[in-house]
């Protein structure tokens, strides 16, 4: 933490977006989380994929649940809406202000410890009810707010700071989300923005629950030798299986690979997910197949990074409920509330 | 791009660019910091040291350490560097016993000055510590060249000049005054005594002329920086209402607020060219406008207008600027006109000239009548024989003389030891960590978004009363420490320790300026398009570290805009970035860098 906020002069060449806003203008308060915690990249990474897609800030929605992850929405898009929820709770929150709300883009970010642990029934419900939102997971193998317990998604054997292995075998919530079917999965590492931003972007593009867990190690518990959610563990053993770029409706796509060196996946508004860098026999529209081969090169020690499924055909909750088009604050009070006139009668129809 | 060498002083050096920019590389950000601690002795002292003239300087410098701050890249107002420079020669207390000590017993080597200006002054101030005996002859009757003769009162108090003059002159010069060197062969000769060195401090005396009709048909008609002296030697102390001035450089500037306080009422200066071709600095401008004097723009005389033996107008064509073929500046007339006048004040530059050198000597001089000079020793082609000041190679400014004085100085302590003069010593540097605790910094480390001060002005009815009363105010303690922290502290370098970093971005991520970059390695051009934010001043360096331990690529840092913040350092969770001061170590003649000149009585502490 630091004494002096990030002062507000800016570089006077910053390009601005569509709305005529900078970066900085994505920008929340002054991290209070370690020096060199990879949240804090997560969170410049939110700020550059924002930024990018000229979302206006006033129209997101960022939740969270407790950890030092919890914290990161404050860093971000001052202006947004935001929400910090209890421990492993923010899904339920999430899914509560998306049916209130459906125009507002919705961001959660959660830990491992956050989902995977205490939170992961409210995980797993979010996923199967298909809330549009973007999830994501800042994975560190530790409770890194509680001074560096493992977590659920530590590996067997990787050791804590002062030695101890770990002995229980981890969730894996790519995996996990896959065997719940959730449409939009994807895997990044904190340390590779270049990567990562596409995919967030890609994510909140995508209509329906999109999984984005990412490696984000924690500098201060752990990222010693032994530890394998590290930096120097993670650049060494992640390995990139397809990553993807999203095309806006309108632009033209500039770059244009071989036959078989990418596929194209229409979105919902028309908008083109392209994935590309295919590793060999990777298919990401296929969930089985890729369940298999995301699972075999776990077991090998290789953590697959970049976009590993999407299924846009799923739908997501608001059709599935067949809820109004407007938000709630919209519909006129009377049809929201119709009177106790309107309750006897429906109550009397299931007589 | 290879990585940077860091060690080279010269790296450190360029990123504090006031110190970049002024000639005598004074060490701006470290004098500011002192006066914002109250230590307006040490401030004094730190600025003497490179340049000299504090008091002088803080009033008349041409300032080219301002255009080049780095502040003006970023709210577009440079720190008042110069008007802090006068806070600590004002506030200073007695520096006499911290002033070098003269040794007693003499290094028997005798060396002539010809001339008082600054460039001779220093000369001596740098060799008569070492023991040399330094003799200045001067033509006038008073020190100081142009500074006395030219630079008016109201800008520079007398009081001010004597006693700076006086520091140099109290070591022991052998000043003779009113006595002009009118032969250079008499000189080496041994007539006017015997030398181990001459240095040719004497200015460019000549102001040039402007011949066209009418020229030499009144008496009205005047030479700007003779006509200054005259007023400086109180030999004139009037002029007619009605003047026009001719030619809008610093000398105009000077010509003009004179000719208002001596009996000019309509007093105009006149520009061939558009105001962005003016040679004179922007504050000039705006401070003869203060007392109305009138710009005009796109005027180019043609005559003088005389009638029945009395100047009573001028002609001018009125042009107009295009750019022709190779970009060169055009002109085409479109118009004349006559405006009335009653004198004329020719400020249209100057240029050295040396009637008294005879040309059988081995100086030589080149097509233009200009001494040969060499631009890295001063010597002349006769050997011992140094230029320096406005003699060398035409009018500049006080602070250039000094830095040629500070230069020659170290010539002739070559020259006089029988050692090569292209031997210069070696710059040096000190970095040292300016780390206090987790978050804390020895500097005042977050940016203030205060504008710059305005300096207040004497009230133009008082002003005018006589030529003596000094217009700027100097600023007052408020105004001082606001401008103080200003200053972004471009010394306290970020510096880099490539095998620490674990590529983790956050110092990336929080740098205000976006100014980092962690990238494959380039081609420098096609790096700069390649980092997080624009890179477009090619005058500033690229950082480029070595390839980093965990991707082998590369850290860079645009030293463009960096505010010095420290944010980077202070995120950095493994001190690969650390904030350090660097000190660049200046050789004086007789000092190796960092060596410090032994006083008289006192040595400063803690500077
Ligand atoms: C009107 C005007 C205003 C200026 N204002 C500024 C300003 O605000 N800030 C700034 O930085 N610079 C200013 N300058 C420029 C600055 O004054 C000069 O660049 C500087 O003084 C040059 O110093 P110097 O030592 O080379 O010579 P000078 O200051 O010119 O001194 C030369 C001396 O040599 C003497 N001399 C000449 N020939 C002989 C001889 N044969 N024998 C003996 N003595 C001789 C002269 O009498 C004179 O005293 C100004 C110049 C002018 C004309
Ligand atoms: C209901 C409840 N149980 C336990 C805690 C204590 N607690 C706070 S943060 C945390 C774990 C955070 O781990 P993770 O989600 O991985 O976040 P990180 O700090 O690693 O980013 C726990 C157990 C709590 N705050 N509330
Ligand atoms: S900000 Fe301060 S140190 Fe930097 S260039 Fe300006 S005066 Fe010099
Ligand atoms: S000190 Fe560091 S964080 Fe601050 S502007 Fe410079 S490079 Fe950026
Ligand atoms: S904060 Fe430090 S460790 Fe992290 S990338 Fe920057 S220099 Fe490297
Ligand atoms: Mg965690």
């Amino acid at each position: 933490m630091s004494w002096i906020a990030k002062p507000r002069v800016a570089h006077p060449g910053l390009p601005r977006n569509e709305l005529g806003l900078t970066q900085r203008d994505y920008e929340g308060r002054m991290s209070t989380l370690c020096a060199g915690c990879g949240h804090d990249s997560v969170t410049a990474a939110l700020i550059e994929a924002f930024y990018g897609l000229n979302y206006p800030p006033h129209r997101i929605v960022k939740l969270s649940g407790i950890g030092c992850s919890g914290k990161t929405p404050t860093y971000f898009l001052n202006q947004a809406h935001g929400f910090n929820g209890v421990h492993g709770r923010m899904p339920a929150v999430a899914t509560g202000a998306a049916g209130a709300n459906r125009t507002l883009t919705y961001v959660g970010i959660s830990g491992d410890g956050d989902s995977l642990s205490i939170g992961l029934g409210q995980l797993a419900h979010a996923i199967r009810r298909n809330v549009d939102l973007l999830y994501v997971i800042e994975n560190n193998g530790v409770y890194g707010l509680t001074k560096g317990q493992f977590s659920a998604s530590a590996d067997v054997g990787s050791t804590a700071k002062k030695g101890a292995a770990n002995m229980q075998p981890p969730i894996d919530p790519v995996l996990l989300g896959l065997s719940l079917g959730v449409g939009f999965v994807a895997r990044s590492f904190s340390g590779d923005k270049e990567q990562l931003v596409p995919l967030l972007q890609a994510g909140l593009r995508h209509r329906g629950f999109a999984l984005v867990d990412v490696i984000s190690p924690c500098v201060t518990f752990n990222d010693h030798e032994g530890s394998t959610k590290s930096y120097r563990y993670t650049r060494e053993h992640l390995t990139e299986v397809a990553d993807a770029d999203f095309v806006e409706p309108k632009r033209e796509i500039a770059v244009s690979y071989a036959p078989g060196e990418s596929i194209d996946v229409e979105m919902h508004d028309g908008g083109i997910l392209r994935l590309r860098k295919l590793a060999e026999g990777f298919d990401p529209t296929d969930r089985d197949r890729a369940y298999a081969h995301i699972s075999e090169r776990l077991h090998r020690g290789e953590v697959l990074t970049g976009l590993l499924h999407v299924d846009k055909g799923l739908r997501e909750m608001h059709d599935v409920a067949g809820t109004v088009d407007v938000p709630l604050v919209e519909v006129p009070h009377g049809d929201l509330c119709p009177g106790s006139a309107a309750l006897d009668a429906l109550q009397e129809s299931f007589r | 791009m290879k990585p940077t060498d860091v060690t080279d002083p010269q790296y450190y050096h360029k990123v504090v660019d006031c110190q970049w920019g002024c000639p005598a590389h004074t060490n701006v950000p470290e004098y500011i910091r002192l006066i914002a601690q109250g230590r307006y002795t040490e401030a004094y002292l730190l600025n003497r040291e490179s340049n000299v003239f504090p008091g002088i300087l803080g009033r008349t410098c041409d300032r080219p350490c301002e255009p080049a701050c780095r502040r003006t890249r970023l709210d577009g107002e440079a720190v008042a560097i110069c008007r802090l420079k006068r806070v600590a020669a004002d506030l200073r207390d007695d520096v006499s016993e911290y002033l070098p000590r003269v040794p007693a017993v003499k290094n028997g080597k005798r060396i002539a000055c010809v001339g008082s200006g600054p460039a001779s002054l220093t000369v001596a101030n740098d060799l008569i510590p070492l023991g040399y005996e330094v003799t200045i002859f001067e033509k006038q009757d008073r020190p100081g060249g142009l500074m006395w003769s030219n630079i008016p009162q109201f800008r520079l108090p007398p009081e001010v000049l004597n006693e700076e003059i006086d520091y140099i002159l109290d070591m022991g010069v052998d000043l003779r005054l009113d006595t002009p060197v009118e032969s250079m062969r008499r000189l080496l000769a041994g007539e006017m005594g015997e030398w181990d060195a001459i240095f040719v401090g004497s200015g460019a005396p000549r102001g040039k002329n402007l011949e066209i009709e009418g020229r030499y048909d009144s008496d009205r008609i005047h030479i700007g920086i003779d006509w200054l002296e005259s007023v400086a030697f109180e030999h004139i102390d009037r002029i007619e209402p009605r003047v026009l001035v001719i030619g809008v450089g610093n000398t105009a500037m000077d010509c003009c607020r004179t000719a208002m306080r001596i009996g000019g009422r309509d007093v105009k200066v006149m520009a061939r060219k558009s105001r962005e071709y003016f040679k004179a600095s922007p504050w000039e401008l705006e401070d003869a406008e203060e007392e109305l004097v009138e710009i005009v723009e796109n005027h180019s005389p043609s005559r003088f207008v005389i009638e029945d033996g009395e100047l009573v107008a001028m002609d001018f064509d009125i042009v107009d600027w295009y750019e022709g073929e190779g970009g060169r500046l055009r002109s085409q007339v479109m118009d004349t006109v006559r405006i009335p006048c009653d004198a004329v004040i020719l400020a249209i530059g100057q240029e050295t000239a040396f009637p008294w050198i005879e040309r059988d000597l081995g100086i030589e001089f080149n097509e233009w009548d200009e001494p040969t000079v060499d631009r890295t020793t001063f010597q002349s082609t006769r050997e011992g024989v140094f230029f320096g000041g406005d003699a060398a190679w035409g009018p500049e400014n006080i602070i250039w003389a000094v830095e040629h004085g500070h230069q020659a100085a170290i010539s002739i302590h070559n020259y006089c030891r029988g050692l090569p003069l292209d031997d210069r010593p070696p710059y040096g540097m000190n970095l040292v960590s300016q780390k206090m605790g987790l978050h804390e910094w020895s500097y005042s480390n977050d940016y203030d978004e205060a504008e710059r001060q305005k300096m207040r002005h004497v009230h133009l009815r008082e002003r005018m009363q006589t030529l003596a009363v000094e217009v700027e105010e100097g600023f007052d303690f408020e105004q001082t420490l606001q401008e103080a922290e200003r200053c972004l502290n471009c010394d306290v370098q970020t510096h880099f320790t490539t095998n620490l970093c674990i590529e983790c971005d956050a110092c990336i991520d929080i740098c205000p300026l976006n100014c980092l970059t962690i990238t494959a390695n380039g081609e420098e051009p096609e790096l700069r398009t390649r980092l997080s934010a624009p890179a477009l001043n090619l005058e500033q360096d690229l950082y480029v570290s070595e390839a980093l331990p965990q991707t082998a690529r590369v850290m860079v840092k645009d030293e463009d805009l960096c505010i010095h913040c420290g944010l980077c350092a202070e995120r950095c969770p493994t001190a690969a970035w650390d904030m350090r001061k660097s000190d660049l170590l200046i050789p004086y003649a007789g000092l190796e860098a960092g060596e410090k000149r032994p006083t008289r009585a006192r040595d400063l502490v803690g500077v």
